[in-house]
């Protein structure tokens, strides 16, 4: 897997290489830089051929689960009984992820003629972009990008001559980061409370307002227009076989030069540390997380892992979001798991009991532990009620509340024992 | 698995068409597609524990607590599932908790965090001794809690309507308040505030959130007709009612099954009580009628029969025009002197009341047709018309669930309301369409505005003018096509409600559009005993099973049943309530025998109180003073539905017996005191007791032969126009209003729908009326004041509930379609008797 | 009750309310930006802006309360002329984001959720510590009113919130020229300024950060590219 991914350069600038350029947030820049070509093309093919085309690139979902996205539209109606839906996710809240959101400052475009591309695909007239609240600035340039899109015919009645018909709203969040589990992006989109709907119906069947909906991570629609442009065979020669393509890796914490890089699946830490100019000033690594907090941490252990689906997996997490947080020897691990846990407690929506209970349950027994009130027997304890949580709760999120304090009992369980038994207050956080 | 594929295949059973071949525990079962495997499960006796799970509310899989292990084709899923949101499927495996550790490890651990923030208060819990929670925790919780941290806690208990309390601590999140309220009720009252581990059921009164200095609105309170049922459904006591709050423990109750007295609808419930006092009423599970729903009215209001003014002993006026207790004795002999006094002379008039059982019904009847020799015989304490009682002899009388029933209506393809506000009138039909309008039914309304029925059956409206509803259905034909022929596709049914008396023609409008459509019509009355009091022949032109008065053959074989001689029934059809009083007033009538009658509700309180003043006798059978009572010369005590046996029959035409609840309290059942009283005048009745005068019912209604007269409808009427700065006067009840057996309930009282002036906004602005302030209207008779609000009124047009809390009849003498004047204001007062 | 929200939303707020309204296949979808809306006239979501919501919507007042109190940033007090939210999730605080919030925390007196000085004042200030802003490459990271201030340090971070309450607007290193939190809960709400000049200067305000272009640079750099893609009719 490793050697797959050395058949290209270290860095593949697909989607970022265009955010060099000056004003890159602007029609005319991209236009440009080739902009708005692939709907050209894809607006000439037929809906089903594009699927096909997604289907062989093998693109699969940027948004931290990875399922094959041309399989997913595929889900959709063949026919136009009812209206259809695209809904773009980007509501990036996963702790380390910050990939979607310079990429929609940056380069709004490429996520629009995205939209247009996909929702040809799937028989979708009206897009919506679900945008957290907190990041204005990415709002604003969508709303612009949308605006000139209309203006100059990207959007609106019979795009380009071809009789295809989008309208795109952008929707600003109010701040919950359940709203980034797709179900309950659809409630919220719906002017409810964002809690994760029962599957089935999947949103292929009975989605926004009970119609056939497909909801895509901002990365994954932005590639889109690379893949109709360039093929499936080229964007195959980036990444791996099972995961192809390049990917934006959002590299944070204590490097030197943290940033975001995109390379091929597969890329390994070693490779972006290298990259990233190394650990900061030289402390060395502690443990790292592949793909945000919701991925099971890794440490110094992990460095040649291959970050793709399939290698993360195998190494024991998840690829996640390829969020790369990176956290040196001055960071206890006890301390950066309670505060995730205290994360996914204000977090956890409360329609489950699992999730609901044991995230508050957690959370107070790490705040315990870091405060030196802990015992062995509530690292035990911790375990089995992550246990009680982990495949029990009614969405994704309870399966995230536990990873971090799962693996970092596992990786670091001495160091948890270390403030039952002597209170250590040295490292940072532990004092705080 | 093993067990499954060890089966030589021939010997299975075929599966059926639309079922599916499953195992649970190694058990193979068949089941419909669709069904959840919770439901599978219970089938073959194992009951998977649950919270959130309620059969009649859409899954919500929120609680976690029924995880089992599933397989399908040989492979196990991942994860443990959720019984209560996953479907069976030909092949699947499952195992409950009592098969595999990991569905019990899953199910303990749920259970154990269900707890860690449950307070420990179960004695002193409503809920305690019979609540889900306690038992599951009993049964498979751990003996101490590993959980040492904070509990969550918050301030208790909060109010959320007048009724309903809230225990934030002790709710489970399991949303089945808030599914209900929202799915079943409409009444999106309710709902989850906050989110994780503050998440918390609330009002928008409840809510965090500040007002701005300026205005200071307050919020929507839980106000649903329907909100009793969150209490029962609550899986912890979490919800409870002001009412029953901490007055008694489950094991101190007995429990029976009884029926609504209410409306007509004929909820089946469950009486709960303790040492001879109701403490409780809760739905009864009849998937025929109710369901598993009550309403509030049918829940709540109950100790009219234990308010202190109860009459418990017979009273005759003394010399000196007061009202004495009396025996038994002396008051059968006083009244029975009189009333055959009466009956010899220029007659007796006998005014049942609609709340009777049927057997109570027959006994009036029967004591009219037989003791007192006349055919003066009428149950409609309402308004009334000759044109509806021919209506109800040739298309009421004797139809059966088989003609409409609730489940008719579940599956109508439209139903069309004529002058009936279901909500108000009979909840329990209201919920049942508005179920059929979430599963795609059209519901329409003759009615004047968009009501909240209306609004939460998605109904259509054919707005119309009080009074001109017989033309609005006219119209139909030719105006509203599309609706015409809806109403002609198979299943279709119009229900018209009591209302439809006060506008002349409309019977004959509803007959016309049935035989125009094919439509099948039901009537649904308002109070619990109109139905069967007409069946029973509680009126002046039909005998027992509906049988014309004037069919000499039907005469001759009730005569040979009830041994009676040839020819003494009365031939002649009675006159009916108005009738009756008019005859007394006018010195026509020397007696008459009243049951449970309010003057207020009739068309004419005061000329009614005028009749009770001048007839020379009044016998009153009552359960509380009452205006008759005032009036009386003899009044008799009789019992509340909770001490008697008896039947309902519903609007259906389904017979709704119970039996006596409270047993032993001395106190009498209609039927009994009639009996007697009869007895005294030398006759007999055969209904000493509820199960005889069903059994003379049953025989009579089986004997006389009926010949059903088609109803002859009346030609349609010109509308007069409404003129010199009159407007119409649109009403009718509420559910919960100033109703006499409503009292004794305030924490119901405080969860009626306030009483408004209700009209459109030019009819406001012409008349200078504000919304929000107070408007008048008026006739020669008085004047009724109520602030007003702005609805959809056709212009000209204003609402009034006709009972919350002043009488329309009273105040302003007149009824649905009467004119009145409207201003603004408070006007001058007084006017009113 | 009726009458008491248009006392405090005026035409113009129903009238944008309607607009909101109109963006979506169904109504309701309209709520999180019409609770943006009420913000943008109250500074938080009053009663008054629930009562509202559910006016415009044809909900009742407990739906719509169940959804504001959801969703962190429908703020439940009058807030400070601007919102100052500090990252305190564990990259951002293991880089100094803990200690920011408690330095501006002590420096303003102030808690989670609560405002220095008169809420809605000139110069007033709510703090709030916020969870993950997606700007860990650039932590510890703040925001005002939602307009990123990167790589902020205790000092820099005292430094801001002085400057905001002595009336200055400083710039933010991500996004707009500063206005308040109520003019960007209308932005929020979809309403950006009408005057063309204005908007397109917010728009062009900055966002290309050194570490948001770090990999295309290194890449320009060192000469890194992606395969090239193949010329028009030479693919499969």
């Amino acid at each position: 897997m490793a050697d797959t991914a050395s058949k290209t350069d270290p860095l593949t600038p697909v989607l970022t290489k265009r955010w060099l350029s000056p004003d890159s947030w602007r029609l005319s820049t991209y236009e440009q830089l080739e902009g708005y070509t692939a709907i050209r093309k894809a607006l000439r093919m037929t809906p089903e051929a594009l699927v096909e085309l997604v289907k062989e690139a093998g693109l699969r979902g940027r948004g931290g689960a990875g399922f094959p996205a041309g399989v997913k539209w595929s889900f959709m109606p063949p026919n136009e009984d009812k209206p259809h839906y695209l809904v773009i996710n980007a509501d990036e809240g996963e702790p380390g992820t910050c990939k979607d959101v310079p990429l929609m400052m940056a380069d709004p475009h490429s996520l629009i003629e995205g939209c247009i591309i996909a929702s040809y695909a799937m028989r979708a007239h009206h897009c919506f972009i679900y945008v957290r609240g907190e990041v204005l600035h990415c709002i604003r340039r969508l709303n612009n990008a949308v605006r000139e899109a209309y203006a100059a015919g990207y959007l609106g009645r019979n795009i380009l001559d071809s009789g295809f018909d989008l309208d795109i709203t952008v929707h600003a969040g109010a701040g919950a980061y359940i709203c980034g589990e797709e179900t309950a992006l659809l409630d919220s989109l719906e002017g409810r409370r964002g809690q994760p709907r029962l599957k089935p119906p999947f949103p292929a069947a009975a989605g926004l307002y009970a119609k056939p909906t497909t909801v895509n991570n901002v990365e994954t629609i932005a590639t889109v227009p690379y893949i109709v442009n360039g093929g499936a065979d080229w964007f195959r020669q980036m990444g791996t076989e099972k995961s192809p393509g390049p990917k934006i890796y959002s590299i944070s914490g204590h490097v030197e030069r943290p940033g975001q890089y995109e390379a091929p699946l597969g890329t390994t830490l070693r490779q972006l540390l290298e990259m990233a100019g190394g650990m900061k000033d030289g402390i060395p690594l502690k443990f790292w997380t592949p793909g945000g907090s919701s991925t099971p941490m890794f440490t110094a252990e992990h460095l040649d892992v291959p970050l793709d689906f399939e290698g993360a997996a195998e190494a024991g997490s998840m690829l996640g979001t390829t969020a790369v947080m990176v956290f040196n020897e001055t960071v206890s691990v006890p301390w950066a798991v309670m505060k995730w846990a205290k994360f996914y407690e204000h977090e956890s929506c409360g329609k489950c009991t699992p999730c609901r209970e044991g995230t508050y349950w957690l959370s107070q027994v790490l705040e315990r532990l870091v405060e030196g009130r802990g015992t062995e027997e509530d690292i035990d304890t911790m375990l089995d009620v992550c246990d009680n949580i982990l495949g029990r709760s009614f969405c994704a999120l309870g399966d995230g509340a536990v990873s971090p304090i799962q693996s970092g009992i596992k990786y670091f369980r001495d160091e948890f024992l270390a403030l039952c038994e002597s209170n250590k207050r040295e490292l940072v956080g532990a004092s705080a | 698995m093993t067990l499954a594929h060890d089966k030589p295949t021939e010997t299975q059973p075929e599966v059926p068409e639309g079922h599916v071949r499953l195992t649970i525990d190694g058990q193979e079962v068949i089941a419909p597609k669709g069904e959840l495997l919770i439901r599978t499960a219970e089938r073959l006796g194992t009951i998977i524990p649950r919270f959130c799970d309620h059969p009649l509310l859409d899954p919500a899989g929120a609680c976690r607590q029924c995880l089992v292990e599933v397989s399908m084709g040989g492979r196990p899923m991942p994860k443990p599932q959720a019984s209560c949101t996953m479907t069976v499927a030909d092949g699947m495996e499952v195992k409950t908790q009592l098969t595999s550790p990991v569905a019990d490890k899953a199910q303990k651990g749920v259970m154990e965090l269900l707890l860690i923030n449950h307070p420990l208060d179960c004695p002193i819990c409503d809920k305690g001794g019979e609540c889900p929670l306690q038992n599951q925790a009993m049964a498979h919780g751990r003996a101490d809690s590993r959980f040492v941290d904070r509990k969550r806690t918050f301030p208790k208990p909060l109010r959320i309507s007048s009724q309903i309390l809230l225990d934030r601590e002790r709710c489970v999140l399991c949303q089945r308040c808030t599914r209900f309220s929202q799915q079943i009720a409409g009444d999106p009252f309710i709902d989850l505030l906050e989110r994780g581990a503050q998440q918390q059921i609330g009002t928008s009164e409840t809510a965090d959130l500040e007002a701005a200095a300026s205005t200071t609105p307050s919020g929507e309170p839980f106000q649903s007709y329907f909100s009793g049922n969150t209490i029962q459904i609550c899986p912890v006591g979490a919800l409870t009612s002001a009412q029953y709050r901490f007055r008694s423990r489950p094991f101190d109750l007995v429990s029976t099954p009884s029926v609504c007295e209410h409306c007509s609808s004929g909820c089946a419930e469950r009486t709960d009580f303790r040492r001879g006092r109701i403490m409780r009423k809760l739905a009864g599970d009849d998937p025929d009628v109710n369901e598993e729903w009550i309403c509030d009215k049918g829940r709540f209001a109950f100790r009219y029969a234990t308010a202190p003014d109860r009459i418990r002993k017979p009273l005759v006026r003394g010399e000196d025009g007061q009202l004495r207790e009396s025996s038994w004795t002396e008051a059968m002999q006083v009244a029975a002197d009189a009333l055959v006094k009466a009956r010899d002379g220029k007659g007796i008039g006998v005014l049942t009341g609609g709340r009777l059982t049927v057997e109570d019904a027959y006994a009036y009847q029967k004591f009219a047709r037989v003791a007192a020799r006349t055919n003066d015989i009428d149950f409609r304490a309402r308004a009334h018309s000759a044109e509806e009682l021919r209506f109800l002899a040739s298309s009421v009388v004797g139809t059966t669930p088989e003609h409409v029933s609730f489940s008719t209506l579940e599956k109508a393809p439209i139903v069309l309301c004529v002058a009936f506000e279901p909500e108000d009138e009979a909840p329990i039909v209201f919920l049942r369409l508005r179920k059929a309008s979430r599963k795609g039914t059209r519901v329409a309304y003759v009615g004047q505005w968009t009501t909240s029925s209306v609004r939460k059956t998605s109904g259509e409206l054919l707005a119309c003018a009080p009074g001109a509803e017989a033309a609005a259905l006219d119209g139909i034909p030719e105006h509203a096509k599309d609706l015409h022929e809806a109403l002609s596709a198979e299943g279709a049914v119009i229900l018209v409600g009591e209302r439809a008396a006060e506008v002349p023609g409309l019977f004959s409008a509803v007959q016309r559009l049935a035989d125009g459509t094919g439509a099948r019509v039901a009537w649904i009355p308002r109070r619990a005993g109109e139905r069967g009091a007409l069946d029973a022949g509680a009126v002046p032109t039909l005998l027992p099973g509906g049988a014309p008065v004037t069919d000499a053959q039907a005469r001759a074989a009730l005569e040979q049943l009830w041994r009676l001689p040839e020819g003494t029934l009365p031939a002649e059809p009675g006159r009916d309530t108005a009738g009756i009083l008019a005859a007394a007033a006018a010195g026509e009538l020397d007696a008459l025998v009243v049951g449970g009658v309010d003057p207020d509700d009739l068309p004419d309180p005061q000329a009614a109180r005028a009749a009770l003043d001048t007839v020379g006798f009044v016998v009153s059978l009552e359960m509380r003073p009452s205006a008759v009572t005032e009036r009386a010369d003899v009044v008799l005590p009789i019992a509340p539905t909770a001490e008697k046996a008896g039947t309902f029959r519903n609007w259906e035409g389904r017979d709704r017996p119970f039996d006596v609840t409270l047993q032993n309290t001395g106190a009498l059942p209609d039927c009994r005191v009639l009996d007697t009283l009869a007895v005294e005048m030398d006759v007999d009745l055969f209904t000493q007791t509820p199960k005889a005068a069903w059994a003379d019912f049953d025989r009579a209604a089986g004997a006389v032969p009926r010949t059903v007269e088609a109803f002859q409808a009346e030609p349609a009427a010109a509308q007069e126009e409404s003129t010199n700065g009159h407007v119409k006067l649109s009403t009718w009840r509420q559910l919960i209003d100033n109703g006499s057996l409503q009292v004794e309930e305030p924490h119901l009282a405080g969860t009626a729908r306030p009483a408004v002036i209700r009209l459109n906004a030019a009819t406001a602005e012409r008349h200078g009326v504000v919304a929000g302030e107070l408007a008048t209207v008026r006739t020669e008779r008085g004047a009724l004041t109520l602030p007003a609000e702005i609805a959809d009124l056709p212009d000209g047009v204003v609402w009034v509930p006709s009972r919350s809390p002043v009488g329309v009849y009273e105040a302003l003498g007149v009824g649905h379609g009467g004119a009145v004047q409207l201003s603004a204001g408070s006007g001058e007062t007084g006017g009113a008797a | 009750m009726t009458q008491a929200p248009e006392t405090v939303f005026g035409d113009d707020v129903v009238a944008k309310a309607q607009e909101l309204i109109g963006r979506y296949p169904e109504s309701r979808s309209a709520l999180l930006p019409m609770l943006h809306l009420v913000q943008s006239v109250q500074g938080f979501v009053s009663r008054e802006g629930i009562a509202f919501c559910a006016e415009q919507l044809g909900l009742t007042e407990a739906e719509v309360s169940a959804v504001a109190t959801f969703y962190t940033m429908y703020k439940r007090r009058p807030c400070g002329e601007h919102l100052v939210s500090v990252c305190t999730n564990t990259l951002c605080a293991a880089m100094g984001g803990d200690a920011i919030y408690q330095k501006l925390s002590e420096h303003l007196g102030v808690g989670h959720n609560e405002t220095a000085g008169e809420p809605g004042e000139p110069g007033s200030i709510t703090l709030e510590h916020a969870e993950c802003l997606a700007a860990c490459d650039l932590a510890p990271v703040v925001q005002v009113n939602y307009e990123y201030f990167d790589k902020q340090t205790v000092e820099s971070a005292v430094e801001l919130v002085d400057k905001l309450r002595n009336g200055e607007r400083p710039k933010p290193t991500r996004g707009a020229e500063l206005t308040d939190f109520k003019t960007a809960e209308l932005q929020l709400a979809g309403f950006f300024p009408e005057d063309e000049e204005r908007f397109a200067a917010d728009v062009d305000g900055p966002s290309a950060a050194e570490e948001t272009l770090r990999g295309a640079a290194l890449a320009q750099e060192r000469g890194w590219i992606a395969p090239p893609m193949p010329e028009e009719g030479s693919r499969g």
